[in-house]
C-alpha cells in the first residue's frame, strides 16, 4: 500500500492537471504489476467488493479509542476516513507485521463475504501507518475523491506509455483488472490489448472553430451544416446487451440518466447532443439541462422536472457494424435508416441545414436566435470519423458573442500560478442606484493586463471577507458571453453562459456601465 | 500562582512568566512572539532567548535583562527559579518553580524529539505542571523528521525544473528544517527570504551550522529554478512568490497532519514538522513529571484534561488567550 498511499496523499494536494498526470506517471513506472493494475482500478473506480458503511466504521474505532477523545478530534477534523487515519493507535506489535499490499489488500477484499469486511479492515488498520490508513479506509468506502477522473487516469498512462489517447480509449472497455496486458503494451512488451466487444467508448471527433479567413478557402459544396446545439456532447453505446452513456471526454454518466438509458433497447454507437426537453423535442435552456449535471443518480421529481432528450448526430456502429471509415455524408445516410427502422424514444436527429454558399449560410447563423442553438457545424461530407481533433474536416461556427459593460464588484485570489493574483473577478451592472452582481470571469486577459488588474484590486479594496476583497466601483470591463437566462439562483435572476473579460475599459466611467434592463433584453425566448 | 489580565503571575516572587502585557517582573520562557513580549521592564531569560528578544525588538527586551543559564537556581522574593531545556527552539526553557517545598514547573512551548538545534527537553518530576497542549488531540502523531524531509526531496526528483518553497516560521522552524535538510545530505545552497536571514545568523553565531545559506532575491530568478527557497508561512502564496517559477509551495508544520487545513493554505506538500510536542508526547510528559495536577496553559486543552482526569490527576484549563500557536 506504500506507493498507493503515497500517491493519493500527493493527489489530494496537487491542484494542477498536470501534476497530477506527473504523480500518477511516476506511480505507474515504480509501482510493480499487479498492485499498480489494481490501484488504477480503483483510481477509475472499476472495482467491485462489498464496501464498508461510515457507521461501521465508528463502531470499529469506538473499540480503540476513548470516545470522548474521539469525537473532539472528529469535530475538529471533519472527515471520518482521516480522523479514523491519524486517531488509529499505533501498536508496537506493528514491527513484527507487515503492512498488507495493494494486491493483498483487493484481491482479499473482492474474496470477503459481507460480514468479513470490518475484521479484515481492522488488522490491516492495525499494520499500515497513517496515509496507508487513510487510502485503505477511501478505498473500502467506495469513493477516493481524489480530483483524478477515469480519463485523467488514462491521459497519465498514455503519456508514461507514449501511446495516443485514442488508441488507449478504444481497447480500455475490453481490459479488466489488474490490467497486465496493458501496462505490458505501455512499457513496449506487447501489442496493443484487442479492442472489447461491450459498450465501451469510442473516442469522440471533435472540431475546430471557423475563422472568416478560413471560409475563403473552403468550397461550400463540400460542406453539409447542422445546427450546434446547447447542450452536452455524448455517446450512447448499446453493445452486447450493456448500455453506456459517455460524456465527451469518455466518464460514463449512464447513471445520472437513466431516463436516456431505458431506451437504449439497440444495438448500435450514437454521437449526440444531450438536452432536456419537456414535450417531444422542445428544447429547454441549457440552465435547465445544468440541474442534471454532475450528478451520479437522479430523483424521480428531477426526471419529471428536468426530463433528458439526445438529439442525434452520427453513427459510429450499427451492431457489429464499424462505421467509422465511411464518408460522412454515408453515415448520415445510415443513421437516418437506422433512425426511421428502430423509432427510440426521448431521441431525434439533428436535422441538416441546406444552405446555397457562405453568405447565405452567415444569414442563416446570424438569424438562429434561438436558445437551444450555439451556432452551425459544417462537416465535410468526405469526412471519416476519427478520434480528436483534426484540422479541416469539422468546423464549428459559433453564433457571435454578446458582450456588456460591467463593473468590477469583488475579486478573489486565484489557484496554483496565480494563487497571488486576484484574478477571479465579480462583475455586476447598475439596477437603479446600485450594483447588482451578474457574473464571475477569470479569463480572457493577457498576463500583463492581469498584474495590472491585481494592482488595481490591492490599491482599491474596501472591504476584505477572507479570499475575496471588495472594491470600490470604478472599473469597467466589457463582458463578452454566449447567452443570458433567467436564473432564481443568481440575485440579479439571471445567468450568462461562458461569461469571459472581453476588453477592460480602463477609459470608462464607472457610472456609464451597462443597466440591469439592458441584459434582461437579451435574454432570449 | 495564580492567573491575571497580564499572565501567570507568581505571587511569592512578585513576577510573571510569559507575560501578555508589560509588567516590572518578567520570565521568558522562549523568544517567540506570542511569550516574549515588549515593555518589561526586568526580564529574565537563557542567553539564547534574550539575543532573540533584542535582535527582534532592540529596546523592548527589556529595561534591565538578566541572563540565567540552565541548570542555575536564582532567588526571586520567595521562590527558587530554575530554567531547564524545553527542546522548542534555541535558549527556549521551561521554569522550574520552588516555593515552601512544592515545585511546579511551567512548560512554556516545547518538544520531545531530537532537533540538534536547541537542547533536549529534560522533564521535571514535580507537584503542578502547567503545560501547553498546542496539538493537544489524539490525531496529531508527528511522524518521524527524516521521513518528511524524503518526501520534499522526493518531490524535487519528480519536479527538478520547479522551485520548492517552504513555509516555515522565522524562529526555529526555518533552523530546524535546514539542520534537517543537511542532516538528510542535502549540500546545495538553501534560498531565504529576508526575513529569515537574521535569525539564521543569530543560531550560527550560537554554534548552530546550517550550511550555504543564500537570499532569494530578485536577481537570482534563474538561480532559484529547481532550488529549496524557505519563507515565512504567509509569503509562500503572495506576491513575494512571484520570484518563483511555478513553485511547488510546502508547508513545514504539525497542523500539516490534517489533510483540510494544508489544503485550505493551498499547500501542495505538507511537510508533519513540528516544535510542539505531540498527543503522544504530551501523554507520556505527563507520566514522566508525574504531577498529581496539571493545568493548561494553551491549544486543544478539553482533550488533555479529559485524558488526565481518566488518570486520576487533577486537571484544568486556563486558557490563557494570546497566545497565537504559531511557529507550530
Amino acid at each position: 500500500m506504500r506507493n498507493f498511499s503515497a500517491l493519493i496523499d500527493g493527489l489530494v494536494f496537487m491542484p494542477a492537471r498536470n501534476g497530477k498526470i506527473r504523480l500518477l506517471a511516476d506511480f505507474f513506472a515504480t509501482t510493480p504489476d499487479p498492485d499498480r493494475g489494481w490501484a488504477l482500478a480503483a483510481l477509475t473506480e472499476s472495482l467491485v467488493f462489498h464496501e464498508a458503511k461510515p457507521a461501521a466504521i465508528r463502531q470499529l474505532v469506538a473499540t480503540r479509542v476513548d470516545p470522548e477523545l474521539f469525537a473532539l478530534s472528529y469535530d475538529y477534523v471533519g472527515d471520518l476516513a482521516e480522523t479514523v487515519a491519524l486517531i488509529w493507535p499505533e501498536r508496537p506489535e506493528r514491527a513484527n507485521s507487515l503492512p498488507p499490499s495493494m494486491t493483498e489488500v483487493v484481491e482479499t477484499l473482492r474474496a470477503a463475504k459481507r460480514g468479513q469486511v470490518m475484521g479484515l479492515v481492522e488488522g490491516w488498520l492495525d499494520t499500515l501507518d497513517s496515509s496507508g490508513r487513510f487510502a485503505l479506509l477511501k478505498l473500502i468506502t467506495g469513493s477516493l475523491r481524489v480530483g483524478v477522473s477515469a480519463r485523467l487516469a488514462k491521459t497519465a498512462l498514455a503519456e508514461w506509455g507514449k501511446v495516443d489517447l485514442g488508441d488507449l480509449e478504444e481497447c480500455w472497455h475490453g481490459l479488466t483488472p489488474p490490467y497486465a496486458d496493458l501496462f505490458a503494451w505501455l512499457e513496449g512488451k506487447s501489442d496493443r490489448p484487442a479492442a472489447g466487444k461491450g459498450a465501451g467508448f469510442r473516442p469522440l471527433m471533435l472540431s475546430h472553430p471557423l475563422e472568416e479567413e478560413d471560409m475563403a478557402g473552403l468550397d461550400p459544396a463540400d460542406y453539409a451544416a447542422e445546427w450546434k446545439w446547447d447542450g452536452i456532447r455524448v455517446q450512447l453505446a448499446a453493445r452486447g446487451g450493456e448500455r453506456r452513456i459517455y460524456s465527451r471526454t469518455g466518464d460514463d454518466v449512464s447513471g445520472a440518466f437513466p431516463d436516456i438509458a431505458d431506451h437504449m433497447t439497440f444495438d448500435a454507437v450514437l454521437d449526440g447532443e444531450l438536452l432536456v426537453a419537456r414535450d417531444e423535442g422542445a428544447i429547454a435552456p441549457f440552465n435547465d439541462l445544468q440541474q442534471r449535471l454532475n450528478r451520479k443518480t437522479v430523483t424521480a421529481a428531477m426526471l419529471k422536472e428536468f426530463p433528458a432528450w439526445v438529439r442525434l448526430y452520427d453513427i459510429l456502429f450499427d451492431g457489429e457494424e464499424d462505421l467509422r471509415g465511411l464518408p460522412f455524408t454515408e453515415r448520415r445516410a445510415r443513421l437516418e435508416r437506422w433512425h426511421d427502422a428502430v423509432r427510440p424514444r426521448r431521441m431525434d436527429l439533428s436535422p441538416l441545414v441546406p444552405f446555397e454558399g457562405w453568405e447565405a449560410l452567415k444569414g442563416l447563423r446570424e438569424g438562429s436566435r434561438e436558445n437551444s442553438i450555439e451556432g452551425l457545424m459544417l462537416k465535410r461530407k468526405d469526412s471519416v470519423y476519427v478520434a480528436g481533433r483534426p484540422k479541416g474536416p469539422w468546423f464549428k461556427w459559433k453564433r457571435g458573442a454578446l458582450t456588456l459593460d460591467t463593473v468590477l464588484m469583488y475579486a478573489q485570489r486565484g489557484h496554483g500560478k496565480r494563487s497571488s493574483y486576484y484574478s477571479d473577478f465579480t462583475f455586476g451592472v447598475w439596477r437603479g442606484e446600485e450594483l447588482v452582481p451578474v457574473g464571475k470571469a477569470y479569463f480572457g486577459f493577457t498576463d500583463a493586463e492581469l498584474v495590472e488588474l491585481d494592482r488595481w484590486v490591492r490599491n482599491r479594496t474596501t472591504r476584505r471577507y477572507g479570499p475575496v476583497r471588495e472594491v470600490e466601483p470604478g472599473l469597467v470591463l466589457e463582458v463578452a458571453f454566449d447567452s443570458v437566462h433567467p436564473s432564481n439562483r443568481h440575485k440579479s435572476g439571471l445567468a450568462m453562459r461562458f461569461p469571459r473579460v472581453h476588453r477592460i475599459r480602463w477609459d470608462k466611467p464607472a457610472a456609464e456601465a451597462d443597466r440591469l434592463e439592458t441584459l434582461q433584453a437579451m435574454v432570449m425566448g | 500562582m495564580k492567573v491575571c489580565p497580564e499572565g501567570l503571575y507568581v505571587e511569592p516572587g512578585g513576577f510573571y512568566v510569559d507575560p501578555l502585557r508589560p509588567v516590572e517582573r518578567a520570565v521568558v520562557t522562549h523568544g517567540h512572539s506570542d511569550h516574549a513580549r515588549p515593555g518589561h521592564a526586568h526580564v529574565l531569560a537563557t542567553a539564547g532567548t534574550l539575543a532573540i528578544m533584542r535582535q527582534r525588538l532592540g529596546e523592548g527586551a527589556g529595561a534591565t535583562t538578566q541572563t540565567l543559564d540552565y541548570g542555575d537556581a536564582i532567588r526571586i522574593g520567595d521562590v527558587t527559579v530554575r530554567l531547564v531545556p524545553a527542546g522548542h527552539v534555541l535558549g527556549s526553557a521551561q521554569v522550574v518553580l520552588e516555593h515552601a517545598g512544592t515545585r511546579v514547573v511551567v512548560s512554556g512551548d516545547y518538544k520531545r524529539r531530537f532537533d540538534r538545534t536547541c537542547a533536549p527537553f529534560e522533564p521535571v518530576p514535580c507537584d503542578v505542571f502547567i503545560t501547553e497542549a498546542t496539538f493537544g488531540l489524539p490525531v496529531f502523531r508527528h511522524p518521524p523528521d527524516l521521513g518528511e524531509i524524503d518526501k520534499l526531496l522526493h518531490s524535487l526528483s519528480i519536479f527538478p525544473e520547479r522551485s520548492h518553497v517552504v513555509g516555515a516560521y522565522a524562529l526555529g522552524k526555518c533552523q530546524r528544517v535546514i539542520s534537517l535538510l543537511r542532516a538528510a545530505g542535502y549540500d546545495r545552497p538553501i534560498y531565504l527570504h529576508g526575513a529569515l536571514e537574521p535569525i539564521c545568523k543569530l543560531y550560527e553565531g550560537f554554534g548552530v551550522p546550517l550550511g550555504e545559506l543564500r537570499p532569494a532575491t530578485v536577481a537570482a530568478k534563474e538561480e532559484l529554478k529547481g532550488a529549496l527557497v524557505l519563507a515565512p508561512p504567509g509569503a509562500v502564496a503572495d506576491r513575494w512568490a512571484r520570484r518563483l517559477t511555478d513553485p511547488v509551495v510546502a508547508m513545514a508544520s504539525g497542523w500539516m497532519r490534517v489533510r483540510q487545513r494544508a489544503r485550505q493554505r493551498g499547500v501542495e506538500l505538507p511537510l508533519v514538522i513540528s516544535d510542539h510536542a505531540d498527543w503522544d508526547e504530551l501523554v507520556q510528559t505527563l507520566d514522566e513529571v508525574a504531577a498529581p495536577e496539571v493545568w493548561v496553559t494553551h491549544g486543544r486543552e478539553e482533550a488533555l484534561v479529559h485524558h488526565a482526569t481518566q488518570r486520576g490527576i487533577r486537571a484544568r484549563a486556563l486558557a490563557l488567550v494570546g497566545f497565537e500557536e504559531e511557529g507550530a
